[in-house]
């Protein structure tokens, strides 16, 4: 069950041509990739896009309808390779997933699929994570485009420019036989706007009639001779296709005052309301986007057109390329084009503009102000836009953390003990919630080297010593590539180090979506896949499953993983639900049973704050967001006292913590009995009796 | 003519405060009032509990010429955000911090509650920023500051804090929509209206009367919180312990020795008190040869009254089978009138705390022989003990009533000689160096918590308590010693203390 539910949402995809559709950027992709009779849809979770897939799934029966194949896949790898139908039949198709991280996981397809090339339109969705709030590394999609010959569109952030990509993108697709990338950034993909609705259309060819009338190519084999005729006909057709559609059908957009202003601008198209607004702010251009300055905007930033650039330049002292991210390629680009074409107009962009870093509204405007006022539109004077700032101290860092009650939090606790116990541990970390091992409280691991390649991160630690090395790896990673780059590798290669599967049964981090062994009954999937069957069947004899809120059983088993004579990889399924996805499941069901007058013991955490001292060792081993510090009410002790908030879900921990570190006695746990029994009740009234005479 | 700009708004909030549903709400007010709207933010899938940001634009359709429709930002631009609301207090920081809250537009709409982040909670003792010196910042840099509780807000309405965030905005007044456009949406969403609708009349006049009447940094006494009241008085403490306090210290002392003796009264006996008394009044000689304001007197009588009720096993089960404590639990759990609340404590005493409970001489001799110390070892698992038992209650009942015994055991012994060598010290040095003598004073704070907490305090306390005579004289000698304090508070791990005697041992070498 998705964190986020769209099945209200989804009826918009209903919507007929003419009525109006109100919502998120990334329903109106669903929507449009409807309206363009896609054949099959697939794709994997990740932020800015997870959204998309839930909207997918909850959108399964509408697709059915349509005779629409949607699959959740198992990686972007899968999800690439999915677009093969498209090699041979005329069937549109659409894969999704966030990159750069998943556009690297697919690259193997995705070079394999352009080189053999595309007969029905081949569409990839990307969610750009690029910028502030980012939750990867900064590097761009461009350099797929560039390496493997796929055009990249990257159109201006509102609904109707985005729905019109994906269109336009599926025939940009046909007309040059070539996969196409769409780039939605972040805030594209969440940017809630409308748009005038089309029909839904049926895919004119339809997989069954593929699977009935199978079709073969050997030009579209990636085998040589073919791959030396595909790279030909990269450059010879498909390129020069893709650029007469660009050009003919007018992708790329001419803005703004066209009255021989001497500058112009030069920008992707996902960039165009921030340079906007700038524009506005410098009193350059109007609310509803009338601009002084001439706009050349790339709703395609990959392949360029030579022709509009130069054309473009012609007449003007300078243009300001606005391209986000580094290196700056179509800056390098458009250089190239107006020297070879020998005209001298000047080439401006890194340098008023920074070459890393995300263009938000001020750098923009900063970058704007100073190539405008060096080509003399603006007054030269700096004029301060803004009051200067007054800033407030010592604001803390509010870094992303496990959410109260969270299964792995004992796990990190359980590992930071043994740690003090056994001294320091060599830890490799993976992709997932559990990558917040690496932050405080816990400052855990020293790598993340990727999705599901934890234990792989860890495959040089394996020679002779008597200290053991730890990798850690979530369920989602395990199912996305774990298994065989982490698993299998260390069987195969006889690695005796420890591995923790984090089993929490969903792909939590990316919203909670199922995995492979998640326990729920799903309609159309098979899940409940046991890992430990898996880990099993590729060849780990040494295997132990704990529930981490166990925090004893838990070292004790990291304990023995890390001592014992036996020699292998030795796995360690760390078990307990995501207390998110928990909570959401149990929380209506405690409810109604309090409603329906049933016996329910709800149970908390508290400390006394007369015992407790102040040290907060507690805090330091656990991190949960319910357990915080107050003021001390004791007016001799100055050091804020722990304390537990309302938000607690009684998970357990604080007492396990409480233990396991011989912390300290000021934790008590309540349950409250809500609607209690008379035999409660008649216990209870003798207890406080007798308490009462000895207290 | 008037220039035509959309009004810009950014939510500052925590991940799991449902700033998406607030979002949601504000673009179904706004279509329902005839606007433009453009929503986007940075979601929390990948932020849990971390700070989020949400930013609309609106843009009156009536303002528009016939097919035309603004260019609105998918982001907050400094300089140009008419409204930030932050949902809690040090987000309103942050959106200080990222030039989001100018003085020529911005009304920030902030919640004054905390919730503190995982540094200023990890700290090893006092870590919390202060939230009136970020008054004084909020105050000076928007246009207009709307501040009000949104979490108490929420509770009080039995809500959620989205509901009292958008019942903010409304009631902050700057946005052109009518009341029941919000309410219109708040019915729209369909989850949790009554609550929702509640919640959002509490944030709205809430907000409405924080905009009539601005905080003050009165709101912020002792620049962090108020404190409760304390059972530990002057005026609770017994008629001939009070007169030996008001006859024989100056008034200035007289409050916070009668909180000390008030409590060590209660910890073990009047006598006791007495001891701290005599004790108080040695210092005091030596303060009193000294013009100022007694800050040593004051510091010590906060440090002693403290060391002298350290935390034993007797004085733990004290503090938990305290009349009224249940009734305390159960408003904090909040446990509704016909619940019923059983209490579980989580106790595990080490073997050194067995032994330290037990008479001196056989606590000693325990803790010397392995034999029983292994014996003693299976005494330690964790316990639970259930105090809404009857058996449970009269075991820690039991122990408390130990107390009697208390000076006669090994952990008494123990605290009583390092109080009087801490004593000691202060005595004999400060006569020739005063803020050294206070600082000693103050470093009884190192020395606190239980089991191996307990035993890292008191080793930064020896380290540093070695030095100070190395320190005497020397013109920055209090100084000195209060970063070597500090030090000891930055990291459990010694680390810091650890470098500041090593920089300390090549600045004075006289310390070596």
């Amino acid at each position: 069950m998705a964190e986020r539910s769209f099945a209200k949402e989804v009826q918009s995809l209903r919507l007929n041509a003419g009525a109006e559709f109100e919502g998120e950027g990334i329903l109106a992709v669903t929507k449009a990739l409807l309206q363009s009779g896609v054949g099959y849809v697939g794709g994997y979770q990740g932020a800015p896009i997870s959204h998309l897939m839930d909207v997918l799934a909850d959108a399964s029966v509408i697709l059915g309808e349509l005779g629409v194949r949607f699959e959740s896949s198992a990686s972007e790898a899968t999800a690439a390779a999915m677009l093969a139908a498209s090699v041979n039949y005329p069937i549109r198709g659409a894969v999704t997933w966030k990159s750069t991280v998943g556009t690297n996981v697919a690259s193997d397809a995705l070079s394999n699929l352009a080189s053999a090339g595309v007969l029905g339109g081949a569409l990839i969705v990307l969610g750009e994570d690029y910028g502030e709030g980012a939750s990867i590394m900064q590097e761009r999609t461009h350099a797929f485009a560039m390496k493997s010959q796929m055009w990249l569109l990257d159109p201006r952030p509102n609904l109707p420019a985005i729905v019109q990509a994906v269109e336009q993108g599926f025939e940009l697709s046909e007309a040059s036989n070539t996969p196409v990338m769409l780039m939605l950034r972040i805030r594209a993909c969440h940017v809630v706007g409308q748009f005038r609705a089309k029909d839904n259309r049926r895919p004119p060819f339809t997989l069954q009639q593929a699977m009935n009338n199978p079709s073969r190519s050997f030009e579209r084999i990636i085998l040589p001779p073919s791959t030396y005729a595909q790279e030909r006909a990269k450059i010879e057709q498909r390129w020069p296709a893709a650029v007469r559609f660009i050009k003919e059908r007018k992708l790329n957009e001419f803005l703004g005052a066209n009255d021989g202003c001497d500058v112009g601008i030069v920008l992707q198209g996902g960039l165009y309301n921030t340079v906007l607004r700038a524009l506005e702010r410098l009193g350059l251009a109007d609310v509803f986007g009338e601009s002084k300055i001439p706009l050349y905007v790339l709703n395609v930033t990959y392949p360029l057109v030579p022709d509009e650039f130069t054309g473009f330049a012609q007449g003007k002292k300078a243009i300001l390329i606005i391209e986000e991210g580094q290196p700056e390629f179509i800056e390098q680009a458009a250089s190239l084009f107006l020297r070879q074409a020998d005209i001298q107009t000047r080439i401006v962009g890194k340098g008023p503009l920074p070459m890393a870093g995300e263009y938000t509204g001020a750098v923009m405007l900063a970058g704007l102000r100073k190539f405008l006022a060096e080509f003399g539109r603006l007054p030269a004077a700096e004029v301060p836009l803004l009051p200067a700032a007054m800033l407030a101290r010592n604001v803390p860092m509010r870094p992303s953390g496990l959410c109260t009650g969270c299964p792995e939090r004992p796990l990190f606790a359980s590992m930071k003990l043994l740690a003090r116990e056994m001294g320091p541990m060599q830890v490799s970390a993976d992709i997932g919630c559990h990558s917040f091992s690496t932050l405080p409280p816990f400052d855990l691991a020293g790598t993340i080297m990727g999705y599901g390649l934890g234990a792989a991160a860890g495959a040089s630690f394996n020679v002779p010593n008597p200290r053991r090395a730890l990798s850690m790896m979530g369920d989602g990673g395990f199912w996305h590539n774990g298994l065989t780059s982490g698993i299998g590798n260390a069987v195969f290669n006889r690695h005796d180090g420890v591995t923790i599967i984090v089993d929490n049964g969903y792909s939590a981090a990316t919203g909670g979506q199922y995995i492979p062994s998640s326990s729920a009954e799903i309609k159309g999937r098979r899940a409940r896949n046991r890992i430990e069957t898996a880990v099993r069947g590729v060849g780990v004899e040494w295997v132990r499953t704990v529930r981490t809120y166990d925090m004893k059983q838990t070292m004790g088993v990291l304990r023995e993983a890390l001592l014992t004579k036996f020699t292998g990889p030795k796995i360690v399924i760390a078990e307990g639900e995501c207390q998110l996805n928990r909570q959401r499941r149990v929380a209506p069901a405690i409810k109604k049973l309090i409603g329906d007058g049933e016996r329910v013991v709800r149970e908390r955490f508290g400390i006394d704050s007369e015992v407790c001292t102040g040290d907060h060792s507690c805090i330091r081993l656990s991190g949960c967001p319910s357990l915080t510090v107050k003021t001390n009410p004791d007016p001799l002790r100055r050091d804020p006292v722990a304390y537990v908030d309302n938000s607690c879900v009684g998970c357990g921990v604080c007492g396990e913590v409480a233990h396991a570190a011989v912390l300290c006695p000021s934790f008590y746990r309540a349950d409250v009995i809500v609607n209690p029994t008379a035999w409660d009740r008649i216990k209870a009234r003798l207890r406080a009796a007798v308490i009462s005479l000895l207290a | 003519m008037r220039r035509l700009r959309p009004i810009t708004l950014t939510i500052a909030a925590l991940g799991g405060q449902g700033g998406g549903v607030v979002t949601d709400w504000l673009v179904m007010t706004a279509r329902r009032a005839g606007y433009f709207v453009q929503a986007t933010s940075v979601p929390g899938v990948a932020q849990r509990t971390g700070a989020t940001i949400y930013y609309l634009e609106f843009f009156a359709r009536g303002d528009a010429p016939a097919g035309r429709e603004p260019v609105m930002a998918l982001m907050p631009n400094p300089g140009d955000v008419d409204i930030v609301v932050a949902s809690e207090w040090m987000e309103a920081g942050r959106a200080i911090n990222r030039g989001l809250v100018t003085k020529d537009r911005t009304t920030l709409v902030a919640s004054t509650h905390r919730d503190y982040t995982i540094s200023e909670k990890m700290a090893l003792g006092e870590g919390r920023a202060s939230s009136r010196e970020l008054f004084e910042i909020a105050s000076a840099t928007a246009a207009k500051l709307v501040g009000f509780d949104m979490l108490k807000t929420a509770e009080a309405a039995d809500g959620r804090i989205s509901a009292v965030i958008l019942g903010g905005i409304a009631g902050a007044g700057v946005l052109p929509f009518g009341i029941e456009d919000y309410h219109h949406a708040i019915k729209e969403s369909g989850v949790g209206v009554e609550a929702s609708l509640r919640a959002f009349e509490a944030g709205r006049l809430a907000a409405a009367a924080a905009a009539l009447t601005p905080l003050t940094a009165a709101a912020w006494p002792d620049n962090r919180g108020a404190i409760d009241a304390s059972d530990y008085t002057l005026a609770a403490l017994s008629a001939p312990l009070r007169a030996r306090i008001t006859g024989g210290f100056p008034v200035q002392l007289h409050e916070l020795l009668g909180m000390a003796a008030a409590r060590l009264s209660d910890y073990q006996d009047a006598t006791y008190a007495g001891v701290f008394l005599d004790r108080m009044e040695r210092i005091h000689r030596i303060d009193g040869a000294k013009p100022g304001d007694f800050a040593l007197s004051a510091a010590a009588a906060r440090a002693l009254g403290l060391w002298m009720s350290f935390e034993d096993v007797m004085r733990v089960a004290q503090l938990k089978t305290r009349r009224g404590r249940l009734m305390r639990i159960r408003r904090e759990v909040r446990a509704q009138p016909g619940d019923l609340v059983q209490i579980r404590e989580f106790v595990k005493p080490r073997v050194e705390e067995i032994c330290g409970t037990l008479p001196a001489g056989l606590g000693r001799r325990l803790l010397a022989s392995a034999r029983a110390h292994r014996a003693l070892a299976r005494l330690t698992a964790g316990r639970r003990i259930s105090t809404s038992t009857i058996s449970g209650f009269a075991m820690l009942r039991t122990l408390a009533a130990l107390r009697r015994f208390r000076r006669g055991s090994l952990r008494f012994r123990i605290e009583n000689q390092r109080i009087e060598a801490w004593l000691g010290q202060i005595a004999e040095v400060a006569p020739d160096d005063y803020g050294l003598a206070v600082e000693l004073a103050e470093c009884q704070t190192l020395v606190k918590g239980y089991g191996d907490t307990h035993e890292r305090g008191w080793s930064s306390f020896s380290q540093i308590s070695a030095l100070a005579p190395a320190l005497l004289g020397h013109p920055d000698s209090a100084a000195l010693l209060r970063t070597l304090r500090e030090a000891a508070l930055a990291d459990d791990g010694g680390v810091q203390l650890e470098r500041a005697i090593s920089a300390l041992r090549s600045r004075a070498p006289a310390a070596a």
